[in-house]
């Protein structure tokens, strides 16, 4: 490789560049999970790992996700940091327990003597016509959770610099990975070990006259939606939030006292959802700035179809762009 | 032995042994294990199972009385912890279980912070004398898979040490026990569990739990070495995991030991046994109780006699008083202090949140 130029990778490659670099920097850094080993990961996350690292260090498990998780949290409670992969999210409940009622509060149960420096990866959401259970967007559930973080990527760049960032983190990180965009763009990336910060939302475009938020793979749809509104002159800010749990707010709160208008867009089920409680906490905090109510796009709040309908249950470009001129026409 | 014509071809045959040194009276059957030679620990094995029912009776008493919440009393399983306790060495890891006061207090916890902890205050779990070691927690059997965890980074690290997990004999139907017992295997981990079989998860006996003769034949299926013990025999319960430890050290992967005693107690102060314990179980098990058999035991080897009986009581209940009045005395936590071991730092989001519970409980504006 051409050491001069940052290699063009995709979301995936990024996400294995990330824990290789910090495997080389911090012998405490392992990788444990399903098909992760000589398989390289079902998405080949993992690839080449075990052949740099060894079977000592990139540990395929039995197949228990309640296993992958505990033995984390006991791995991590002796000064390991365990980067465990969860093959689908849909599969993660297994492993609720360890999650919720281990590594979350380990930390506070003891007092701060004992801590989860843990990162659960997991692939989510739908769009790429896989079976049941392959295609939920449950991040609401570990948001719900205190102790946790959630982290979401919406770029290569985001999920190399965030993935470090939780690997490092003292606290247990949910890494939820969107697969849909996964492959569907490159964008060159310095393997120079810089994380990213995960207490800070991203704005994306700069915008004055509507706030759009969004996370994981919608940030693509929400992207588009932005362009076609700024074809009519509408000038749309878009704002990752990339860390879902603990939010950045205040990022939130200052766009929408700038624009006055707010759409808030996710693929999981509406009731409940992370926009339900960002759309409270604008109501709570920003309520005079407001000039429309805080419209949702969001999936349903139904099972996901299997995957000949799930593209019924996928917001839209279209949805967001409805969305976004129902509220600049709001009277 | 077996009546299918069609003839098997023998593929693997699987035997579950049982051990013992003392009898339900207190006799010695076989010499005692090389280890505990001395009288220093016979004594000592003896002073903490005393140390510990009192402790126990002490809890219940601060329960009834408003002192302290929910309590899991230990009665009868006293020969369990003590002997864990004393097997472990000071750099070995414990992943408990809840009615693990006993070895606990071995691995240096204080009583006080027992106390603290079943009386609603996590500053009990924070004891930086065990400082490796696992808090007590609620769930049911994830301490094995942590246990697993532990000693898959143990192994990892080459170090000589292991780790002992405890559970109780409803867990060994849950997934975490038989997920961990497979992996233990699998990776051959120097880990230890021990069943408490106690016969009893809360009302529901060990004959509805499972259809298997023993629980320890459970390991068989993970290729785990397994074995029973008479776990109201501090000496086999010490020697059990004495043995099990040492192999774990030389790489010989896990051991599963079903200690077998009876419940004597509620599951909890939130329990009423008279519920579905039947009477004669109780007076079979107060039979076979670890503590009366090892006086005698002791008396047999003139190690013990009424007076020093008498001083141990006098100690144990200066001990027990000393540390009950510290706990009483020690100051409340904060209330703001449950936004402060959520994360290493608060996040900022969590101010508003913390500072309003600091304004409502302080009388603030």
């Amino acid at each position: 490789m051409d050491n001069s130029s940052p290699a063009e990778l995709t979301m995936v490659e990024a996400v294995n560049l990330a824990m290789a670099y910090e495997m080389r920097h911090d012998e405490n850094v392992v990788v444990l999970g399903e098909d992760v080993g000589t398989n390289g990961g079902v998405f080949r996350a993992t690839d080449g790992l075990k052949k740099e690292f060894g079977l000592r260090r990139v540990m395929d498990t039995p197949l228990a996700e309640s296993l992958i998780a505990g033995i984390s949290v006991g791995m991590a409670s002796q000064g390991l940091r365990p980067i465990a992969e969860i093959q689908f999210l849909g599969f993660i409940f297994a492993a609720m327990e360890h999650i919720i009622c281990h590594a979350a509060r380990m930390r506070n149960r003891t007092r701060g003597r004992i801590t989860c420096p843990m990162v659960l990866r997991a692939p989510f959401g739908g769009g790429i016509h896989a079976p049941e259970h392959h295609s939920e967007s449950t991040e609401a559930i570990f948001a719900h959770t205190a102790g946790l973080r959630v982290v979401v990527p919406s770029s290569p760049i985001r999920a190399y610099g965030l993935l470090l960032a939780a690997i490092r983190d003292p606290d247990p990180v949910i890494f939820l990975e969107p697969k849909r965009i996964y492959r569907i763009s490159k964008q060159a990336i310095e393997d120079n070990g810089e994380a990213l910060p995960m207490d800070v939302c991203f704005t994306l475009r700069e915008g004055t006259d509507i706030t759009l938020i969004s996370w994981g793979a919608m940030i693509l749809e929400t992207l588009q939606a932005a362009n076609k509104l700024a074809e009519s002159g509408i000038n749309a800010e878009v704002i990752d939030v990339a860390t879902i749990s603990p939010l950045d707010i205040d990022t939130l709160l200052s766009s929408v006292k700038k624009t006055g208008r707010c759409v808030i867009i996710h693929e999981a089920a509406r009731t409940c959802g992370v926009g339900a409680d960002i759309s409270a906490q604008i109501s709570e905090r920003a309520l005079l700035s407001l000039q429309a109510p805080i419209k949702r796009v969001t999936g349903y709040d139904t099972i996901m179809p299997y995957f000949r309908n799930e593209h019924y249950y996928m917001p839209t470009t279209e949805d967001i762009i409805s969305a976004a001129m129902d509220t600049l026409n709001y009277e | 032995m077996n009546n299918d014509d069609r003839n098997p071809e023998h593929v693997a045959q699987f035997d579950i042994h049982y051990y013992r040194y003392l009898d339900d009276e207190g006799v010695l059957k076989k010499q005692l294990p090389q280890r505990l030679d001395n009288d220093e620990t016979l004594i000592a094995l003896y002073r903490n199972m005393v140390l510990v029912r009192l402790l126990d009776k002490k809890c219940i008493a601060l329960q009834r009385t408003g002192k302290m919440g929910t309590y899991p009393s230990t009665l009868g399983q006293e020969a369990i912890g003590v002997g864990i306790g004393y097997a472990m060495q000071k750099s070995d890891v414990l992943a408990p279980y809840y009615r693990d006061m006993a070895t606990q207090l071995i691995r240096g916890v204080k009583i006080k912070d027992i106390l603290l902890c079943w009386g609603g205050d996590e500053r009990g779990n924070s004891s930086e004398l065990s400082p490796q070691d696992l808090s007590s927690c609620v769930p049911i059997a994830t301490q094995v898979t942590h246990g697993a965890g532990i000693a898959s980074a143990i192994k990892l690290r080459n170090e000589k040490r292991a780790v002992v997990s405890t559970l109780g004999d409803g867990a060994t139907s849950r997934g975490d026990f038989a997920e961990s017992i497979n992996l233990a295997g699998a990776w051959q981990l120097p880990l230890v569990v021990l069943i408490n079989n106690n016969q009893w998860a809360i009302s529901v006996p060990r004959s509805v739990q499972t259809a298997a003769q023993t629980l320890a034949q459970k390991g068989i299926a993970g290729e785990v070495r397994c074995e029973q013990v008479d776990g109201c025999d501090v000496l086999a319960v010490y020697d059990a995991v004495k043995r099990a430890l040492e192999s774990a050290y030389e790489g010989k992967g896990p051991t599963l030991i079903e200690a077998i005693t009876y419940r004597l107690c509620d599951h909890t102060t939130a329990d009423d046994a008279t519920r579905y314990s039947p009477p004669e179980g109780l007076k079979k098990g107060w039979e076979k109780e670890p503590i009366k058999r090892y006086r005698n035991f002791l008396h047999q080897r003139n190690l013990w006699d009424e007076e020093k009986e008498a001083d141990l009581y006098t100690q144990c209940e200066k001990q027990i008083n000393e540390a009950v009045q510290e706990y009483l005395d020690t100051d409340a936590q904060p209330p703001e202090t449950m936004f402060d071991y959520l994360y290493e730092e608060l996040p900022h989001s969590l101010n508003e949140q913390r500072e309003q519970l600091i304004a409502k409980t302080r009388g603030g504006a």
